[in-house]
C-alpha cells in the first residue's frame, strides 16, 4: 500500500517539476504527453476491445479543426478569416483566446465523440482486418476532403492566434494542459477497466459471438468505447492546434502515416491491452523517434519503419507484456509458490 | 460545386468524351488489375493482407527507370524488374513474412505497413522524390477527328500486362508449383499431408506476387509516372479491386480493375485531379459498406 502511494506521488511530483528541471525540453515533454494520450485511447479499442483501428487520427484532425473553427467563429467569420490568410491581421483579446481554448477543446472532444458514433455505426460491422482498412480509409478520405474544403482554408490550413502572454509561460500552459488531460485519461481508464464496462469490452475482444450470446449489446459497447476514446483524442487535437498555432490538413492534422501509425506502434511497443503499456510505449517510442531524428537525419523514416516491423514481428508482447511474463507478481498475479502480501498495482 | 456540374454537363453534351475517359481508364486499369491479382494470390494462399503491394509496384518501376538511365532498352526492363523483385520478395519473405504467418491478421497488416514505409523511404533516399517516367518514343494514334488519342505506348502496356497475366494463369493451372499453390490455398493442412512443402509454396507465392507487382510497375513507369510515395495509392487500389471482386475470382479481378480505372478517370474529370487519392479511398469505403450490407442480408436469411 505505502509502496503504491510512494510510486504514484513520485510520478506526480516528477510530472509537475519536469518542465522546470528540463526547460529546454518543454515542447518535447508536452509531445510525450500527447503520445501517451493517443496511445491510451488507441489501446481502449485496440487492446481492450480487440478492434484495431488505423483511423483514430481522424479524431485528432477533426479535433484540431473544430477547436480552431470554434475559437475563430466566436469572434470573426471563419470563411473571411481563412481567405485573408496573412493578408489582414485579426486581433484576439486575452479573454477571447482563453474562452476559445477551453470551449474549443471541449467542443472538439464532443464533436469527435459524435463523429465516432456515426463512423462506428457504419464500420463496426466490419470485422478484423476490414475494420482496420476501413478506418484507415476514413482517415485518408477525411484528410483529402478537408484539404479541398476552402471554407476552412483548404490545403493551406488555418493559423490560430499566438498565446497572448509570455512565450515560455505559454509552453508551460500547453504542457500542463496535455499532462492534465493525460492524467484524467489515465485515472478514467483505470477506473473504467475495473468496472462491468471494462469486463464487457474485454469479452468482446475475446469472443464477440459469445459475448453477444451472453446478452451484451456489443454494438452499444463498441460505440461507447470508441466515443470515449474519440473524446480524449479530440481534446488532445484541440490543444495541439493551439500549441502548433498553424496547421494544415495532410501533414499535421490528418497525419495518417505519422501519428496515426505511431500511436499503434507505441501501444505494441509498450504492451497491448495493459494499462501501463501505452504509457511506457509512448515514452520509449518518442525518445527513439527524437534520437533518430537528431542523429540519423535522412534515415529517420527507415529507422522508424524498421522499429515498426521489428516490434510487430519479433516483439509483440511489448515491454509490459514481457515484464508480465518475467515478473507476474508486480502485476498482482499470484504465483503458486509465494502468495504472501500481493500488491495490486497493475 | 458549379465547376463539378459544368464538368458533368460536358459528359452529356459530348458523349465522345465518355469514350475517351473510359478508354484511358481501361488502359490504366489493366495494370491495376495485375497488381490486384498478386494481392489476391497472397491473400488467398497465405492469408496475408499486403499493404506494401503498391510499394512493390513502385520499386519495380524504379528498377526499370534505373536501367533505362543506364541506356538499356525500356522493354527489357519489364522482365528484369520481374526477376529483381522476385529476389527482393524472397528476402522480405524470410525476414518479415514467415515469422508472422500464423499470427492474427492485424499483425500482418501492420508489419506490411512498416515494410511499406521502409520501401518508400529507401526509394526516396536512392532516387529522390521527383516523379519519373520512361519515354518509349512511340507515336500516338488519333481517332474520331483527333477527339480520341491512344498512345501506342499505352497499348503496348496493356498488351504486356495481358501477356504477363496469361503467363501467370497458365503457370498456375498447369505447372507442378502452380498446382501446389492452389492446393495450399484450398487447405494448407491437407496439402502438407499430401507431401507439399507449404513453406516453400508460401515463399514462392510471395516472391511471385512481388515479381508480378514489379513487372506491373515497370509497365506503369512507361505509360504513366511513378514517385516513391505513390505506393500507398496503388495499395489502396489493389484492396478496392480484391475486396470488390472477392478472392479466387480472376474474371472479377480483371473486371474490377478495369472498372476502377474508368471510375477514377471519371472522378478526376468531374472533381479535378486533386481528388484522385480521395476517390480511390472513397471507392474502398463504398465497396466495404456494400460488402457489409451483403453480409447482413446473409446473416438475416440464416436466422
Amino acid at each position: 500500500m505505502s509502496k503504491r502511494v510512494l510510486f504514484y506521488s513520485a510520478l506526480i511530483i516528477f510530472m509537475i517539476i519536469a518542465p522546470y528541471v528540463f526547460p529546454a525540453f518543454k515542447t518535447q515533454l508536452a509531445t510525450i504527453w500527447l503520445m501517451i494520450i493517443v496511445a491510451m485511447t488507441w489501446d481502449m479499442t485496440g487492446g481492450q476491445m480487440g478492434y484495431n483501428s488505423l483511423g483514430n487520427i481522424t479524431f485528432y484532425g477533426t479535433g484540431m479543426y473544430v477547436a480552431a473553427i470554434v475559437t475563430i467563429g466566436m469572434v470573426y467569420d471563419v470563411g473571411e478569416y481563412t481567405n485573408a490568410f496573412g493578408g489582414k491581421i485579426y486581433e484576439f483579446t486575452d479573454g477571447q483566446y482563453f474562452t476559445g481554448l477551453i470551449i474549443g477543446c471541449l467542443a472538439a472532444g464532443l464533436v469527435c465523440s459524435v463523429t465516432a458514433v456515426i463512423i462506428g455505426y457504419i464500420t463496426f460491422g466490419l470485422r478484423g482486418p476490414y475494420f482496420a482498412i476501413g478506418t484507415l480509409g476514413v482517415a485518408i478520405a477525411a484528410g483529402e476532403l478537408v484539404s479541398n474544403w476552402d471554407w476552412v482554408g483548404g490545403g493551406q490550413g488555418i493559423a490560430l492566434p499566438i498565446y497572448p502572454g509570455d512565450y515560455d509561460v505559454g509552453k508551460d500552459v500547453f504542457y500542463f494542459l496535455f499532462a492534465g488531460t493525460g492524467v484524467v485519461l489515465f485515472l478514467f481508464s483505470k477506473w473504467l477497466y475495473s468496472t462491468r464496462f471494462g469486463a464487457a469490452i474485454n469479452a468482446i475482444r475475446d469472443d464477440e459471438e459469445k459475448a453477444e450470446a451472453m446478452g451484451i449489446h456489443t454494438l452499444q459497447y463498441k460505440l461507447a468505447t470508441w466515443a470515449i476514446a474519440a473524446f480524449f483524442v479530440g481534446v488532445a487535437g484541440g490543444i495541439s492546434a493551439f500549441q502548433l498555432i498553424h496547421f494544415e490538413p495532410l501533414e499535421s492534422a490528418y497525419q495518417t502515416i505519422n501519428l496515426g501509425i505511431f500511436m499503434v506502434v507505441c501501444v505494441l511497443l509498450g504492451g497491448k491491452g495493459t494499462l501501463w503499456g501505452p504509457v511506457v510505449g509512448a515514452i520509449l517510442f518518442h525518445v527513439f523517434k527524437e534520437v533518430t531524428w537528431n542523429y540519423l537525419l535522412g534515415w529517420q523514416w527507415v529507422a522508424l519503419g524498421v522499429l515498426i516491423v521489428v516490434t510487430v514481428v519479433y516483439f509483440q508482447g511489448g515491454v509490459v507484456g514481457w515484464l508480465m511474463q518475467k515478473r507476474p507478481e508486480w502485476f498482482g498475479v499470484r504465483r503458486a509458490a509465494d502468495d504472501t502480501s500481493v500488491d495490486e498495482a497493475s | 460545386m458549379e465547376q463539378f456540374l459544368a464538368n458533368f454537363g460536358l459528359l452529356i453534351e459530348f458523349p465522345i468524351v465518355n469514350l475517351k475517359i473510359i478508354l484511358d481508364g481501361v488502359m490504366i486499369g489493366a495494370l491495376f488489375a495485375l497488381a490486384a491479382y498478386g494481392l489476391a494470390l497472397v491473400w488467398g494462399v497465405m492469408n496475408v493482407k499486403n499493404l506494401a503491394q503498391g510499394d512493390f509496384v513502385i520499386a519495380g518501376g524504379y528498377v526499370c527507370w534505373w536501367l533505362v538511365e543506364f541506356g538499356l532498352p525500356p522493354l527489357l526492363g519489364v522482365p528484369i524488374a520481374f526477376i529483381v523483385m522476385a529476389g527482393v520478395g524472397w528476402v522480405i519473405y524470410l525476414l518479415i513474412i514467415r515469422p508472422i504467418l500464423d499470427r492474427d491478421l492485424f499483425t500482418t497488416l501492420l508489419a506490411t505497413f512498416g515494410l511499406a514505409i521502409i520501401m518508400a523511404q529507401l526509394l526516396n533516399l536512392m532516387f529522390g522524390s521527383d516523379t519519373q517516367t520512361v519515354d518509349l518514343g512511340y507515336d500516338t494514334l488519333y481517332f474520331m477527328d483527333g477527339f480520341i488519342d491512344v498512345p501506342i505506348a499505352k497499348l503496348m502496356g496493356v498488351l504486356m500486362a495481358a501477356t504477363l497475366a496469361l503467363g501467370v494463369i497458365i503457370f498456375m493451372k498447369y505447372s507442378r508449383m502452380g498446382q501446389a499453390i492452389r492446393a495450399t490455398a484450398q487447405d494448407a493442412r491437407a496439402a502438407r499431408v499430401m507431401g507439399i512443402n507449404t513453406d516453400r509454396v508460401y515463399a514462392f507465392t510471395w516472391s511471385l506476387n512481388a515479381a508480378i507487382c514489379g513487372a506491373a510497375g515497370a509497365i506503369i513507369v512507361m505509360v504513366w509516372v511513378i514517385q516513391p510515395f505513390y505506393g500507398i495509392t496503388h495499395s489502396v487500389r489493389s484492396f478496392v479491386i480484391v475486396t470488390a471482386a472477392g478472392l479466387g475470382n480472376l474474371p472479377g479481378v480483371i473486371a474490377a480493375g478495369l472498372g476502377i480505372g474508368a471510375l477514377e478517370q471519371y472522378g478526376a474529370h468531374i472533381f479535378g485531379i486533386g481528388y484522385q487519392q480521395a476517390i480511390a479511398v472513397i471507392l474502398l469505403l463504398l465497396v466495404l459498406i456494400y460488402r457489409l450490407v451483403q453480409q447482413r442480408r446473409v446473416r438475416q436469411s440464416l436466422q
